[in-house]
């Protein structure tokens, strides 16, 4: 279990510590700061273990969040808990940061106090949390003493995540489908290896306590209804359904029901959440292709001329585009022509960073760059590292489809009709490189 | 004036460090100085010349970065060109950056040396300093090729600069350290010694370095030096600390000079001049009495500089040993600083008085220190000091002190840190039998030490206590007793057990008197440590209760008992099981005599060197590595040595032992076998055997543990190669291949070693080792063959054969049994031959063998140790029927006589061990002269009987032997004389 918590700055000072259990001591602290922020050497491992002591950090901006234990505890247990409470104080007071954190000190020890005890994880929901745990901008929206009692009744009972008697005049749902594309190419254009990691996440505002259900073009789910029904259907869903590898869901969905019937159904909590995530490897759309071409003119030049392809519907549009043309480590001057967007020699990072505002599907677009080099006596050859590129499209790469998503609430007088729906679908580059 | 602000100041490095120091993390920190490389790089590849300024700045910033632990792969150009520039901070720093960022690149190593080579030419003694630090600090071999000429003359040429004098000394004692072989001695040393003369101090600190490290290497070359170092020695001791001014530390003139010139004078013996000599011991008696003086100045500085100077004035002292006086006044000054309260001090007069207690002068004079040094040992914080207090009382000890020293450390044991525990120990052993005038004494000491700390005391010190004990008479009974004592505790150590089980199996006997301590009682209180020993001691407890049959009978059913119980006879470690079966039948089936003859007092060791002390000297390690060396040897030995001393009588009458994993713990394997430390012991123990308990001893000797017992190193040495084709000139290796090969030349004599003996190593060389073993009965012979393959890889087509050249062949019928083609690495195969003695023969069998060793044919032949005596069967006679039938062979024809010389020294009992051996019955109270031996037997062959006598008289004085023989037939009388004749 969990023994101590402590949140420091880039410095290595303590912002706040929060002791749950006698075996971890004040000196703890220190034994962190010497042994993993000031380390000599940079410490890349997330666990550590220092005199018996095992400490568990995730870093955020500049801020360093340690979970402390002498036990022999689920690691993962741990790390999702810090991720958990990463996403509470966002859902609190926004970015961390060193400021934030002194400005919410307070709220700080009472969300520990209440979302770890004795160093066991405890209701980490923020929707729930906000009912009781209420701070400047957060007004608490109860204020009769019947509706404070009933928050024990609701935290502590089966349906945690949601209260009851919520009543809204509109019924509203919002539904994200947002993936992450991963990809490493080969100079000569081969996949070496891509995959979609992807969330769905919603936002809901329906009265009562409706149970929902989730559809999507899953390709388990579509082959067993294409059993069923008419084979010409089947045929044209086969074409449409995606593999997925794995997923998880938010603690809301009845996993029971996953099992057997493979249909996603829920009591969803009111409010934002993150209903599941999934990673898929198969049939992925590549929304860019990245064509390099290198040539080293001599010891003291090269030239690198790099193309991209867009590659996916003209009527969509991508966004934020950048790319990323690493430069050797002896370069001493750049020259950089390209036809679309801005580039720029970035000394700092050893890069010429090329982007681009917006781009329609099915065009290409062309950079050009002279290097200067600087000859040097080290023998050593300059590795190339991978051409890598960011940018959003609007749909998924990864090909799924949301098929439904139904509203019942039999006690209240409102129908799945009644339910204004809006979908979303953002496809994010994740680490998208070629090499070259 | 903007060239001034700017040569000052470098702006740019410092807005640039200050930069750095405000990031606010690591990433921050690339990313920043990513962008200063490529704004240096994109500076240094623009085509416009920079200025000297900027260069320096740039090449600043990049050794700041380089320090900050990132590589740095440009920049050497420009660093390079900075030496060319005339101004000083220029200068600097690209000599900077090349001693910290060069490595022996070539082409640039080559622009360096230029560059330092014209800056050492030059007559700016700044530059000259620069170029010489940079030497210094590179110090690699290719400067040192470039420079090691050059700097020699600067150092004695008479213009140069003292500073510039001070850096070329110690420029040159870098390359010297590191590539010796390229600074050469020549007509500039002698020079370098009157430097110890320059006016100028820093100047001779620096010389003084270079010559104590030359001097070293070449001692007779810079022998001058030594009058010179006192001259300038005596000057600066005499002076008043204003003298010197800048070289006086804190009211102590030059004190670094000082110990420099005193560690000087160490590296060579105390002057033969007598003046020189006098005004050196002066100087040491001003340095002692300078330490009296009370001190000028309470700064641990001027205390600091005042002791440096005294400590090397008597590492001095100690090392001359020659001046009692002196070695007396500095072993009283270390006594005051025994009690000082500074731990370092104390520490440096403890460890500066071991080394004075090793000198006869002051031996004494540390001794007195003794109460002192003892309180240190008991009340010093600081564990090292401890361990120097422990040494120095080590080396203090003698006779006189001894026991009061070892009590001390005895007591002291029992709160000891755990580090040092072991080496204290055996301290105390050393001490105890070194000192010991009292024998009793030491018993008790030892077994105090192991009652101690038993955990800590190794296998050397107890097997050295049971070789002192069995070596002395008079303490055996008091030992038995104390130890008796001691194991009455009811939880004792381990290695008192062991003790205990060794003294009493021996010695129970002497304190069998005693109603307190009678054999049942000394059984039992062994017996109820048995269960809580290890192997190895139960083993031994073993050896001690046979032994105990032996000595008290009347234990014997109680012994046979506990024999008998399961968990011995049925153990399920193969050695104790071994002990235990052979032990219950020996005790069960050998008579009284058979077991008091096999059981016998251990014979005492032979008086060798402490193993204690070569292990201590292990512990110790900075010790010359050959004395180590032989020291782990020794003690290994010895080792053996001990162990075989609780289970030597065991091992002989074990000879049934198969080789087990523990079978080490017999100390089998031990160079030294019965044979060398109970010659008597042995032999006859073999003949027990063959006498006494036919019964037991031919069920026993089948086995090939006894050819372990026997597989001594042998007389054949290893360069006794075996003749491989390619040794044979005569014959094309094709057809030696084929054809045996013709006997070895020492064939004849590894004969004569089998004539007095049945068993033992016939061969040996690299490859091969021949074990025999046989037994004759009546005419016949069996004989077992061991073949073992010493190396690892196996030996392929093994092939043997046993022929019987020219008349042999009719004389006697040898069979043999065929082996396996195949030998494994390390493994051994068994023939046996069977052999019928037809009529009385001369020759030996031939034994050949052939194997393939790694694809080569070898190929060896010997010759079988069939002689003619093996059919011995021994008579009995009195004197008169000895002397009847002696004088009935009295034709010229049945005598053989031979007259020769002593080989071997002529001790009685090897003589009777031979004469038994060869087969024969050895005729007691037969001859009138005492002196002579008379032998009786009748040689069994198929055909007939061979009566024969043996008469030999040996002549003590002249050395020489008269043997006679006296047969029925006259070839049997000449063969018998002329293989007799060989043995003595």
């Amino acid at each position: 279990m969990i023994g101590g918590l402590f949140i420091y700055n880039h410095k290595g000072e303590v912002l706040i510590s929060r002791v749950y259990r006698d075996d971890i001591g004040r000196n703890a602290v220190d034994a962190f700061r010497v042994n993993v922020i000031h380390a000599r050497q940079q410490v890349r491992s997330p666990v550590n273990n220092i005199a018996r002591t095992s400490f568990f950090h995730v870093k955020r901006s500049n801020i360093w969040l340690a979970a402390v234990t002498k036990q022999n505890v689920n690691a993962a247990m741990v790390f999702e808990f810090l991720y958990k409470m990463c996403d509470v104080m966002a859902a609190y007071f926004g970015k961390i940061s060193e400021e934030n954190i002194k400005n919410n000190f307070v709220l700080i020890y009472e969300l520990l106090d209440e979302i770890l005890d004795f160093g066991y994880p405890q209701n980490s929901e923020t929707g729930a949390l906000k009912t009781f745990i209420t701070q400047q901008g957060i007004k608490s929206q109860h204020h009769t003493k019947e509706e404070q009692s009933q928050i024990t009744s609701q935290v502590t009972g089966q349906i945690g995540w949601r209260r009851e008697g919520i009543k809204y005049r509109r019924n509203e749902l919002f539904l994200d489908v947002l993936e992450s594309v991963n990809l490493l190419m080969s100079p000569q254009g081969q996949v070496l290896s891509a995959h979609v990691s992807g969330r769905v996440v919603m936002k809901s505002y329906l009265s009562g306590m409706p149970e929902c259900k989730f559809g999507m073009n899953d390709k388990i789910v579509i082959d067993k209804q294409g059993k069923g029904g008419a084979t010409d259907e089947a045929a044209k869903s086969g074409k449409q359904s995606i593999a997925i590898d794995d997923c998880t869901f938010h603690q809301c969905v009845r996993l029971s029901k996953f099992d057997s019937e493979r249909s996603i159904s829920f009591i969803p909590p009111d409010g934002d959440y993150e209903l599941m995530r999934y990673r898929t490897t198969k049939d992925i759309i590549l929304p860019f292709r990245v064509i390099p071409l290198v040539r080293e003119v001599g010891r003291t030049k090269l030239e690198v001329k790099v193309v991209i392809k867009s590659n996916f519907k003209p009527s969509l549009l991508a966004q934020k585009i950048e790319v990323r043309i690493p430069t050797p480590l002896n370069t001493s001057g750049v020259q950089v022509i390209c036809m679309k967007g801005k580039a720029k020699y970035k000394a700092s990072e050893n890069a010429i960073v090329w982007k681009i505002k917006r781009m329609a599907g099915m065009k290409e677009s062309q950079i050009s760059a002279e290097i200067e080099l600087l000859p040097t006596n080290d023998k050593k050859k300059w590795a190339r590292p991978p051409i890598s590129m960011n940018f959003e499209v609007p749909f998924a790469p990864s090909g799924l489809k949301v098929r439904y998503l139904k509203v019942f609430e039999p006690k209240l007088n409102y129908s799945d009709h009644d339910v204004i729906k809006w979908v979303r679908y953002i496809g994010r580059s994740g680490i998208y490189e070629t090499r070259c | 004036m903007p060239a001034v602000s700017k040569g000052d100041g470098m702006r740019g490095l410092a807005v640039f460090i200050s930069d750095i120091r405000n990031c606010k993390s690591k990433e921050a920190e690339i990313k920043r100085i990513n962008k200063e490389l490529a704004n240096i790089r994109s500076k240094f590849k623009g085509d416009k010349a920079l200025d000297g300024y900027s260069k320096k700045k740039y090449v600043c910033k990049l050794l700041f970065i380089f320090l900050l632990g990132h590589d740095i792969d440009f920049g050497h150009m420009e660093a390079v060109n900075l030496l060319s520039s005339n101004k000083y901070t220029e200068k600097q720093i690209g000599y900077l950056f090349i001693s910290v960022l060069v490595n022996s690149n070539s082409e640039l190593i080559r622009l360096i040396n230029n560059a330092i080579k014209n800056d050492l030419s030059s007559r700016n003694p700044t530059f000259m300093c620069l170029a010489l630090h940079c030497i210094a600090n590179v110090g690699s071999r290719e400067m040192a090729e470039a420079f090691a000429g050059e700097i020699p003359r600067i150092l004695v040429a008479g213009d140069t600069m003292d500073s510039v004098k001070q850096s070329a000394a110690l420029c040159l004692l870098r390359l010297y350290k590191t590539s010796p072989d390229l600074v050469l001695m020549g007509e500039w040393t002698s020079r370098v010694v009157h430097l110890l003369n320059d006016q100028h101090m820093g100047v001779v600190t620096a010389a003084i370095s270079l010559i104590t490290c030359l001097s070293q290497k070449n001692p007779d070359e810079f022998k001058t030096c030594v009058s010179l170092a006192v001259s300038r020695l005596s000057r600066i001791v005499s002076s008043a600390s204003t003298d010197l001014q800048d070289y006086t530390y804190y009211f102590v003139p030059a004190p670094w000079l000082s110990c420099k010139l005193l560690r000087l004078l160490q590296c060579y013996p105390p002057p033969e001049d007598g003046a020189v000599k006098g005004r050196l011991v002066e100087c040491l008696e001003t340095i002692l009495n300078k330490a009296q003086e009370p001190p000028k100045s309470k700064k641990v500085q001027h205390s600091n500089a005042k002791n440096a100077i005294l400590f090397e004035a008597i590492s001095l002292i100690i090392h001359y040993d020659s001046e009692p006086n002196l070695l007396v006044r500095a072993c009283n000054q270390l006594g005051q600083f025994l009690q000082h309260r500074e731990t370092n001090l104390r520490y440096l007069a403890l460890e500066s008085m071991c080394t004075l207690a090793s000198s006869e002068f002051s031996h004494e004079a540390v001794k007195t220190h003794i109460e002192t040094v003892i309180n240190a040992l008991k009340t010093e914080r600081d564990v090292s000091v401890r361990q120097r207090a422990a040494d120095l009382l080590y080396a203090m000890c003698d006779r006189s002190n001894a026991k009061q020293i070892v009590a001390e450390m005895l007591s002291y044991l029992e709160t000891a840190d755990y580090s040092i525990r072991e080496e204290m120990v055996l301290k105390v052993a050393i001490l105890a039998e070194k000192y010991a005038v009292d024998y009793s004494w030491y018993v008790d000491t030892i077994l105090n030490l192991i009652r101690i700390a038993g955990d800590y005391v190794s296998e050397e010190v107890w097997y050295r206590v049971i070789q002192i004990v069995i070596n002395r008479d008079d303490v055996q009974g008091y030992a038995a007793k104390t130890v008796f004592e001691a194991l009455q505790a009811p939880a004792c150590h381990e290695n008192m057990v062991k003790v205990g089980g060794y003294i009493l199996g021996e010695f129970g006997n002497l304190i069998a008197g005693d109603p307190r301590s009678s054999p049942l009682v000394q059984f039992n209180l062994l017996h109820s440590k048995f269960h809580l020993c290890s192997v190895p001691t139960r083993a031994l407890l073993l050896s001690a209760y046979i032994k105990f049959i032996n000595l008290f009978p009347e234990t014997k059913a109680t012994i046979q008992e506990v024999l008998r119980s399961d968990s011995q006879i049925r153990n399920s470690d193969v050695e104790l099981q071994q002990r235990a079966v052979e032990y219950l039948k020996l005790s069960s089936i050998a008579s009284t005599d058979v077991l008091a003859t096999v059981l016998e007092e251990m014979p005492p060791f032979p008086e060798r060197e402490s193993s204690i002390l070569a292990k201590l000297k292990k512990k110790k390690g900075p010790g010359a590595v050959s004395e180590l060396e032989e020291g782990r040897r020794e003690g290994g030995e010895l080792n053996g040595g001990g162990e075989r001393g609780g289970d030597a009588s065991v091992m002989a009458t074990s000879n049934a032992s198969t080789p087990s994993p523990s079978a080490d713990l017999l100390g089998l394997r031990s160079a030294a076998p019965v044979g060398s430390a109970a010659p008597s012991a042995g032999s006859l123990l073999v003949d027990v055997f063959s006498e006494g308990g036919p019964a037991t001893a031919s069920a026993s000797v089948n086995d090939d543990g006894f050819l372990r017992d026997l597989e001594q190193p042998t007389e054949v040495s290893d360069s006794l190669l075996v003749e491989g084709p390619g040794d044979s000139d005569s014959a094309p290796p094709s057809v030696a291949s084929e054809d045996p090969a013709p006997p070895l030349p020492e064939a004849d004599e590894l004969l004569n070693k089998f004539v007095c003996k049945n068993n033992g190593v016939l061969f040996e060389n690299q490859l091969l080792q021949i074990g025999i073993k046989s037994e004759y009965r009546q005419n016949l012979g069996r004989m077992y063959l061991f073949y073992g393959n010493k190396t690892s890889v196996q030996f392929s087509s093994f092939c043997t054969t046993v022929t019987c050249p020219g008349d042999l062949q009719a004389q006697l019928n040898v069979q043999t049994k065929p082996v396996e083609p195949l030998v494994e690495g390390g493994a051994q195969v068994q023939q046996v031959i069977n052999i019928e003695c037809l009529t009385d023969f001369v020759d030996a069998p031939l034994l050949n063998i052939k194997f393939r060793y790694g694809g080569a044919l070898q190929n060896v032949t010997l010759k079988l140790p069939v002689t003619i005596n093996k059919f011995f069967q021994p008579t009995d006679m009195a004197s008169h029927d000895f002397f009847q039938r002696w004088k009935q062979l009295s034709q010229p024809q049945q005598e053989a006589q031979k007259i020769f010389k002593a080989g071997q020294g002529m001790d009685t009992e090897v003589l009777k061990a031979k004469l038994l051996g060869l087969g024969t019955a050895l005729l007691e109270n037969v001859d009138p002269n005492p002196e002579n031996y008379v032998c009786a037997g009748v040689i069994q062959t198929k055909g007939q009987q061979v009566g024969c006598l043996l008469r030999l008289e040996p002549n003590a004085q002249a050395q020489m032997y008269r043997l006679t023989l006296r047969s029925s037939k006259d070839t049997v009388s000449k063969r018998l004389c002329d293989l007799l004749a060989e043995q003595f």
